[in-house]
């Protein structure tokens, strides 16, 4: 369903040059200021593992909200796919796996041409696997999880699904730590970061990938990976509970209010 | 026989709604002010992370700002009629006995003023909060690049109303690839001449990009602002580009009428 407006030739086209375009963007930010990626390598290394893993945020939450937007007013199959004998959230989930597939391909190449073109420093040899697994589990778990609650804040809006998913992928790019440590953020930013997984998801994916001499000072180096771990299972499940409540809160809202087979021609 | 009151009552008509829109619907504030500071201030901690020089905030700002009228080009402009024919308002604007490039004219209009409400208030948000600051050595030639950006940056979002208007689904795509390339090739976060000269030409099709330039050589000052030509060859450029826009947009609409008639493709919705 995803790719079905398009040949799959300019789908996989598409699919991969809007977030390359949009680490390019830092690349060329960062050459400006230091010309060499050898010239501050802890720092290029620190926004282009972390601007690669955003890709997750902000094509699965874009992809979530999507579901109930194209469901209910292109395809106009809500309805149907809402009373079906199935769980609705195993559904949203399900339609957010082929967003997951096509961003983990893009997120490959753009590494990829991190380490061949621009002289990322990653050795397939050093990296922790085991590590990383484990960390995009909780962590793709984690976005879906918010995504759901998107998705059900969407269910009551019309044209604003788009601009509040922006907004919140806004809000994470910017707390935590995506491009830059949040030590550069005021206090009351990074108080705003220390609660969100997505600071924690990031700060284990890239000491799974990264050598030590690579990780720049996240304002969180003083904590072990395993406490940085759990940090991320308990703000995730904490986000888990929250985006459930609020899903099940504003699906009780759109029943009520007869929204869910509304048509805004949107 | 050309009726030039019905088509100016035809462009003012289509403007209306997205003037009074400003005073209708307030959402905008929050996600077209507010939300975009959000990126914008990612962007800005990002340089300052790397120690770039404080110019590089107000650059920042700057094409934050001005990333509203490109997303109103391409959203509001050039995916309109394709949302017409959905919604199929499309025959009716045909059937209506006036010039089509009224229509697109009275979108432009509209779009520009609320855009222009919207990202002068980011930039002075954006100019308060991170404490910009700015030198412009020529106020009036500021104004005339900006207001000469506009007519050719609508001209084009015109141009892409014509060809998008017989587009399937894969116009919504299209229209969400062209943020992010073309917030690259044209320069909007950092001077375009540091992607080359040949890129930096490529990236001047699209007018914002000797826009901005200009406009960074005004507004600020010293070696990081980089030009990538004088700004009044950019200027002089700006309105060649304006002229070939707004022509081609009519020439365009035509054609694309024509062949939406002799397919039978302008009142084709859900494909």
């Amino acid at each position: 369903m995803e790719s079905n407006w398009t040949n799959p030739w300019l789908f996989a086209l598409y699919s991969i040059i809007k977030p390359i375009a949009a680490t390019l963007i830092l690349v060329v930010m960062y050459m400006i200021i230091w010309s060499s990626v050898l010239a501050a390598p802890e720092i290029f290394s620190y926004m282009f593992i972390g601007n690669t893993f955003f890709m997750y945020v902000a094509q699965v939450l874009f992809g979530i909200v999507m579901v109930i937007h194209e469901d209910r007013e292109h395809y106009q199959t809500l309805k149907q796919v809402y009373i079906a004998p199935m769980s609705f959230y195993v559904y949203i989930i399900g339609r957010a796996v082929p967003k997951i597939i096509i961003t983990t391909i893009a997120a490959v190449i753009t590494l990829a041409f991190g380490v061949l073109v621009l002289g990322l420093p990653i050795e397939l040899g050093e990296v922790k696997w085991l590590l990383l697994a484990l960390a995009m589990m909780v962590g793709l778990l984690c976005i879906c999880s918010i995504g759901i609650a998107l998705a059900g804040v969407s269910l009551l809006t019309a044209r604003h699904s788009m601009g509040i998913n922006e907004g919140i992928a806004g809000m994470f790019y910017l707390f935590c730590g995506v491009v830059f440590p949040i030590t550069f953020l005021p206090p009351w930013g990074q108080a705003v970061g220390l609660v969100m997984p997505i600071t924690y998801w990031l700060e284990v994916v890239r000491r799974a990938i990264l050598p030590t001499d690579m990780q720049w000072d996240s304002g969180l180096q003083s904590y072990a990976t395993g406490d940085i771990f759990l940090m991320l299972l308990g703000t995730s499940l904490l986000f888990l509970v929250l985006s459930i409540a609020i899903f099940r809160y504003a699906d009780h809202i759109a029943r009520k209010k007869g929204k869910l087979d509304m048509s805004t021609t949107y | 026989m050309i009726s030039l009151t019905l088509n100016y009552r035809a462009m003012m008509g289509r403007a209306y709604p997205r003037m009074v829109g400003v005073l209708r619907e307030p959402s905008w504030i929050l996600f077209d002010i507010l939300l975009p500071l959000l990126g914008m201030g990612a962007f800005i901690y990002y340089y300052r992370a790397m120690g770039a020089p404080e110019v590089y905030t107000g650059f920042v700002v700057l094409g934050g700002a001005m990333t509203a009228f490109w997303l109103n080009v391409l959203w509001s402009m050039a995916s309109q009629f394709y949302w017409e024919k959905e919604t199929g308002n499309l025959q009716l604007y045909l059937l209506a006995p006036m010039s089509r490039m009224a229509v697109l004219a009275g979108m432009a209009l509209g779009g520009m003023f609320l855009t222009t409400i919207r990202a002068f208030s980011t930039f002075i948000l954006g100019f308060v909060i991170f404490d910009v600051q700015l030198e412009t050595s020529n106020p009036w030639g500021l104004v005339a690049v900006f207001l000469i950006t506009m007519v050719a940056l609508y001209g084009m979002g015109m141009l892409f109303s014509s060809l998008y208007m017989l587009y399937g689904r894969g116009a919504w795509h299209i229209t969400n690839l062209l943020q992010e390339p073309i917030y690259l090739v044209s320069g909007f976060y950092f001077p375009v001449r540091q992607l080359g000269f040949w890129v930096a030409a490529a990236g001047s099709i699209i007018p914002i990009t000797l826009g901005l330039d200009a406009m960074r050589q005004l507004m600020f000052s010293g070696p990081e602002v980089d030009p990538f030509l004088p700004w009044q060859v950019e200027l002089v450029i700006l309105v060649g580009l304006a002229f070939v826009y707004l022509i081609a947009a009519k020439y365009a609409l035509a054609y694309m009428e024509h062949l939406g008639k002799r397919e039978g493709r302008l009142t084709l919705r859900w494909q």
